[in-house]
């Protein structure tokens, strides 16, 4: 039989639970009685509840397969995922919850990633599925959040801690809106293969592709030429041609930018910005990188105000004091010098030594 | 099959978090598929390097996207990877499922690939990885007729995504499930047969939180928002006083407008209304006794991407205010983007999100042909360079050298 085309995505609400039909739209407020269990209360006097537990995102189908288990016997057969890839169990019954939590804790389940925490990181395929990455995104991810667990079940920090992870500079999720982007970077660049090149590259969109215009066309070869000196190693011209492979095993690594945020409360959403150019894609582990990252939260955790996303806390201070308690270098890498660097620049004479 | 080691990933199945490895193992127990790649990565670890081949196009009868096709760059040691292409699937509004759907997605997957998934993919599909090219034709088929549809991929409209809204949120301004599953549907054609410059991304936010992140990964971003007074009520304020909870230092004094006032005598909180830019902050310390006000609807930024290639953007505001009813069929909405990606159709380059596009020919010249007015919503602050363009039509020209009837007398 032939596939029905254009019929859309299951429709939504034959996947909610009842506790959601009957008070849609009508809840009232929400409280978070323990890390991992939000309780929202409607209008109408209904509670739910609602028990986040932490998510791989790689999975396979028998993890989703015993998530639908847990969901039947205290959900009543309903359960949602969250934007960051957690799992959340919808509980209409209160007296079921206790009964849930005792099983996901038998069960090995993570319960937490609610309110001042840091929840899952956004991550992306890496070395498991994709073909332009610098280092793996599942790896990292997984090392991060074993370093930093006691954050995920609790609530013990000055305001939520989003992550994000991308491994290439395409930036695939939210590395540049979160309030720490892990990202792969290369730093060295592409080896052309001239034969690819005349068998199968449209020339002018990979000369197209190149933020820095550091390819021309060679019509003598008709291949392309690179100057090397105003290459950045963004890799964008390998994803537009295979001809130009950028991978380097010694050379690519990780790069740390923080201060990002999407929401509106306080401050506008504003991006992530680079505190580190570089460290290596020392796997499986990636000590390094766990390091930087929990050298940051924790001097974050020290300093900041209660309420204060990361972001706001280094503009509160001033970058420059952001360096001189972090002790992190700094160096021209991290000074902009792409389309709209002018900007950040202090054209001011206030500053702190 | 003998058992190969994978003594880097091995130490991954440690710790608190739970594992991709014990994931991919597991679905190793019955996919020849899942073992490979299991040893592929484990390469890579050693290696630090990826082992996919670029690119890859492959797809179903009737589509134009919606599968990325992915082969290992050393077939001959494996085989079973030597196609692993990930098929994209259209998840439901909030990623709200019942256990029979999960099943079925997991039933079929089984039949027919690695039996691993991305639950969910960054935009929001359900992402199956790895399958062979022979299977995705038979894939679609079973999960088409198990009422499933392919999302995104490719220079079309991709896969849309929310928040869980007034499915279980306070704060919603406008139904964002109800919103995502229509306009989705609206969009079929654009969704399936790409046909545009580039991607183009439609996220849904019931509220300036921004749970999503609209703002900054969806080239049209809607985020909720009201236009008349918040809504306090000063009892739950006193309960809140009582429980001694820092009214004045943690909400008063964070309110970036300073347009909160809060008189301990009293225990009441006032609001200067027109002051307020609804950044959420109040609400959310403070859920039980301030809400949004009655006369809702959403916001509409466009432009939102990320780095490649002319830097990160943020979505910047289009429309202050615009309705989002379900009566209406969302109406003012799906009219207002059909322009904007007419616009853009008709201006962009090649591979130039619409953010890119509105940046190089300016945001004047987006605004008049899309007919969208000018107000001062859409900028932080006015331009500071005097270097205007002014519609040379619509000048005096009459006795000028303007109109070729002069030149002489200017010239003296």
């Amino acid at each position: 039989m032939a596939a029905k085309l254009d019929q859309g995505p299951p429709n939504y609400k034959e996947m909610l639970p009842p506790v959601i039909l009957e008070n849609y739209g009508k809840w009232k407020y929400h409280e978070i009685p323990r890390p991992g269990v939000l309780k929202h209360v409607s209008e109408t006097g209904a509670t739910m509840h609602s028990v986040r537990v932490a998510s791989p995102r790689l999975v396979s189908i028998d993890f989703v397969r015993d998530l639908c288990v847990i969901a039947d016997e205290y959900c009543e057969g309903f359960l949602r995922f969250t934007t960051r890839n957690n799992v959340e169990f919808l509980v209409g019954d209160e007296a079921k919850l206790n009964p849930l939590l005792a099983e996901l804790e038998a069960k090995g389940y993570c319960v937490g990633g609610t309110g001042a925490s840091i929840s899952n990181i956004i991550h992306t395929q890496g070395w498991v599925h994709c073909h332009t990455p610098a280092t793996d995104a599942s790896g990292v991810v997984k090392a991060v959040m074993d370093d930093l667990y006691e954050y995920f079940d609790s609530m013990k920090l000055p305001a939520k801690l989003k992550m994000g992870l991308a491994c290439c500079l395409n930036m695939c999720g939210s590395t540049h809106c979160s309030d720490i982007g892990i990202v792969g970077v290369h730093r060295t660049p592409p080896r052309i293969d001239h034969d690819k090149i005349r068998k199968g590259t449209e020339i002018p969109s990979l000369v197209a592709s190149c933020p820095t215009g550091a390819i021309r066309p060679d019509p003598k070869n008709k291949s392309v030429i690179v100057n090397n000196d105003k290459c950045m190693y963004c890799g964008n011209c390998y994803t537009m041609s295979p001809a130009m492979e950028i991978y380097d095993a010694k050379n690519d690594g990780i790069a740390i930018l923080i201060g990002g945020k999407v929401s509106n409360a306080r401050s506008a959403p504003s991006f992530s910005r680079m505190v580190i150019p570089f460290l290596p894609n020392n796997a499986p582990r990636w000590p390094e990188t766990t390091k930087a990252i929990r050298d940051i939260i924790e001097l974050w955790i020290a300093n900041a105000h209660k309420g204060e996303r990361l972001g706001e806390w280094v503009e509160r201070i001033g970058w420059e004091r952001f360096f001189s308690l972090s002790g992190l270098p700094f160096s021209d890498m991290l000074i902009d010098d792409y389309i709209f660097a002018r900007e950040t620049f202090r054209t001011g004479a206030a500053f702190k030594y | 099959m003998t058992e190969k080691k994978t003594p880097l990933l091995d130490e991954l199945e440690k710790g608190k978090w739970p594992s991709f490895v014990t994931e991919i193992k597991r679905a190793a127990v019955k996919s020849p598929a899942s073992a490979e790649l299991l040893q592929v990565l484990e390469r890579s670890y050693a290696e630090r390097r990826g082992h996919w081949k670029h690119g890859g196009i492959v797809g179903v009868r009737g589509y134009g996207g919606g599968v990325i096709g992915r082969y290992v760059d050393e077939p001959e040691t494996y085989p079973n990877i030597a196609e692993f292409h990930t098929v994209r699937i259209n998840q439901p509004s909030g990623f709200f499922y019942n256990t029979k759907t999960l099943r079925t997605i997991c039933d079929l997957w089984e039949k027919h690939g690695s039996g691993l998934t991305n639950m969910h993919g960054s935009t929001g599909d359900v992402i199956l990885l790895g399958c062979k090219t022979e299977s995705i034709q038979p894939i679609f088929d079973d999960y088409s007729e198990a009422g499933f549809d392919l999302g995104g991929s490719g220079s079309c409209l991709r896969t849309t995504n929310c928040c869980v809204g007034p499915g279980r949120c306070e704060h919603a301004c406008y139904d964002t499930l109800e919103a995502c599953y229509n306009i989705t549907n609206e969009f079929m054609d654009e969704l399936h047969r790409p046909m545009w410059p580039y991607k183009s991304k439609i996220k849904f936010s019931g509220c300036a939180n921004d749970c999503t992140g609209a703002i900054a990964r969806a080239d049209i971003s809607v985020i909720g928002t009201w236009r008349d007074s918040l809504r306090i009520d000063q009892n739950a304020i006193k309960e809140y006083a009582a429980e001694e909870f820092p009214i004045q230092s943690a909400v008063v004094a964070k309110c970036p407008t300073h347009c909160l006032t809060y008189n301990k005598e009293t225990q009441e909180l006032s609001v200067v209304a027109e002051d307020c830019t609804r950044c959420n902050h109040c609400i959310n310390l403070m859920p039980k006794a301030i809400q949004a006000g009655k006369e809702k609807g959403a916001t509409l930024l466009v432009g939102g991407k990320s780095t490649i290639v002319q830097s990160a953007f943020m979505s910047s505001v289009v429309v202050p205010f615009m309705k989002m009813e379900v009566e209406d069929d969302f109406e003012e909405f799906k009219d207002t983007v059909r322009r904007i990606w007419e616009w853009w159709d008709e201006n962009g380059k090649t591979r130039e999100r619409i953010g890119e596009t509105i940046f190089r020919l300016g945001m004047g010249k987006f605004l008049r042909e899309t007919e969208i007015p000018p107000v001062p919503q859409q900028v932080f602050r006015p331009r500071a360079n005097p270097y205007v363009f002014w519609n040379q039509e619509e000048l005096d020209q009459s006795g000028t050298a303007m109109d070729g009837s002069e030149v002489k007398n200017y010239n003296k």
